[in-house]
């Protein structure tokens, strides 16, 4: 009898349990209408950066390719001429390619760069249907030039 | 049996099968929707205004899987058996009074298609014969999670068929009639037999969610042990069929609880008419089905057992003779 009680008293309390969360309100985010937030440190996709002055940061090192536990990063160096001037110092990238899904956001290029030149940013949807489309390009990567930039353009 | 009899029972029938057949659809989005909200989702939303048209798409995209027929499947029993489980699922809602006889076109149609005098033994024979469909997949399907489904489906049906059975007899004993009609027209000339019969009601729901073979006592299809159980090897629209079946057991079953215990479609005041009411008679019993299935976990087959055998079967018996002391006493 004690058992039986026992019995009734724990179906009475999933029964509770149900019919209470049925009158919640559901926790699901509608997402493509709704975003979480996500954290300061997120690390989603890469993004190359610039000084105020609209020079490339990337002075082409290649630490970052080096460091990069996956070989996603691609980096082809030339150097700087009077008349083309990109970085600050003695070259700069000419070519900067990251395979988007060969990358696992681990953060260690952000970690390598000296320039503090590459930096992981906050977004994070970027699929697409072939895997030739997901090997971004440093334009693709490039922040927009400060000086040039309109309103509300740029990083974040 | 004139020409209008003729066209006055196809009609109803074409209503009939097009009422539950979107009830089917629309009990797959109820029962989503219920279940999403009491695990703290909303279930699916996203297609048509609020998920109203999630049956339309999943019934599209079933209908435009491929039929896979197995190696070494009994083939002619392979396609038969969800065409039974479909037949028969359908016409046990033949003897279901929907409503009482309206006037209309000059003619009194009573809203039931068929009214036999034995129509509550022709609604329980329907269920048997639709765990054939059932057996016969799992039987025929080659496969041994089908097998063991199609075994479980045998031996609960036998298990609770009597329960079921033996929970009716009490209303039969009250109201002297085994037509659906004439067990209506007693509730509405006195009380609802729930009053009349509670312990009836509960075993009858505990035995027709085993008989549908719903959570809690889904051990037919038992998702993590048998794979998918009877229907583990059909794809498509044969699949389909047999979802099909399986609600539309559900809202026969429900239309039942409603007709036997709960005054069919009869009402305490008249502000819905006749088939509405039913209606949400029937819809209280499933929304219990879904929260039965939110909230219990499945039996183990010996548990099933066991409570089939050894307690709702006595009760049952014990409701009879109640029953039958209480008509003594009474007369």
């Amino acid at each position: 009898m004690a058992s039986f009680l026992h019995g009734l008293r724990a179906y009475a309390k999933g029964f509770a349990t149900t019919l209470g969360s049925a009158f919640k309100k559901p926790i699901t985010v509608q997402y493509p209408e709704y975003k979480t937030p996500v954290q300061t440190r997120f690390r989603g996709k890469h993004m190359l950066m610039r000084y105020d002055n609209g020079l490339e940061r990337c002075i082409g090192c290649s630490l970052c390719a080096i460091f990069c536990p996956a070989q996603a990063i691609y980096v082809e160096a030339a150097e700087n001429t009077d008349d083309n001037r990109r970085s600050p110092g003695e070259r700069y990238a000419e070519r900067y390619e990251i395979n988007m899904i060969r990358c696992i956001y681990c953060g260690y290029c952000q970690e390598a760069c000296p320039t503090e030149a590459i930096v992981l940013g906050h977004e994070y949807a970027f699929s697409d249907y072939t895997r030739e489309a997901l090997i971004y390009t440093k334009d693709m990567l490039l922040v927009p030039d400060p000086r040039k930039a309109t309103v509300g353009a740029g990083a974040d | 049996m004139t020409g209008g009899d003729i066209i006055e029972a196809v009609v109803k029938s074409l209503i009939i099968i097009v009422a539950l057949l979107t009830a089917f659809a629309y009990m797959t989005l109820y029962e989503r929707r219920i279940l999403g909200r009491m695990q703290l989702r909303s279930g699916p939303n996203r297609v048509g205004p609020a998920g109203l048209l999630q049956p339309v798409a999943d019934g599209v995209k079933l209908a435009f899987k491929q039929a896979i027929t197995p190696r070494g499947v009994d083939k002619p029993l392979y396609l038969l058996a969800p065409a039974i489980s479909v037949v028969t699922a359908l016409s046990a809602f033949a003897v279901i009074p929907v409503g009482p006889t309206y006037n209309i076109f000059g003619r009194a149609i009573p809203f039931h298609l068929a009214d036999f005098n034995v129509g509550l033994l022709f609604v329980l024979a329907m269920g048997s014969l639709g765990a054939y469909g059932i057996v016969l997949a799992g039987y025929a399907s080659n496969n041994k999670y089908s097998l063991l489904g199609g075994l479980r489906a045998a031996a609960q049906l036998i298990s609770y068929e009597l329960a079921l059975g033996l929970s009716l007899v009490g209303i039969l004993m009250i109201s002297g009639s085994l037509s659906l009609t004439a067990i209506v027209e007693g509730q509405a000339r006195g009380l609802w037999y729930i009053l009349v019969q509670p312990l009836a009601f509960v075993i009858y729901l505990i035995s027709a969610i085993a008989e549908t073979n719903r959570a809690p006592f889904d051990l037919v299809e038992a998702e993590q042990e048998l794979v998918g159980g009877y229907h583990t090897e059909y794809t498509g629209l044969r699949f389909a069929l047999f979802f099909m079946a399986e609600y539309i057991n559900m809202v026969t079953v429900s239309a039942l609880a409603a007709t036997l215990f709960l005054g069919g479609w009869h009402g305490p005041f008249d502000l819905l008419s006749g088939p509405w009411w039913l209606l949400a008679k029937i819809i209280l019993i499933l929304t219990l089905y879904v929260v039965l299935r939110a909230t219990l976990p499945r039996l183990r087959y010996d548990q099933l057992m066991r409570l089939g055998w050894h307690w709702l079967l006595p009760l049952a018996l014990l409701n009879v003779v109640l029953t039958a002391i209480g008509i003594t006493l009474l007369q």
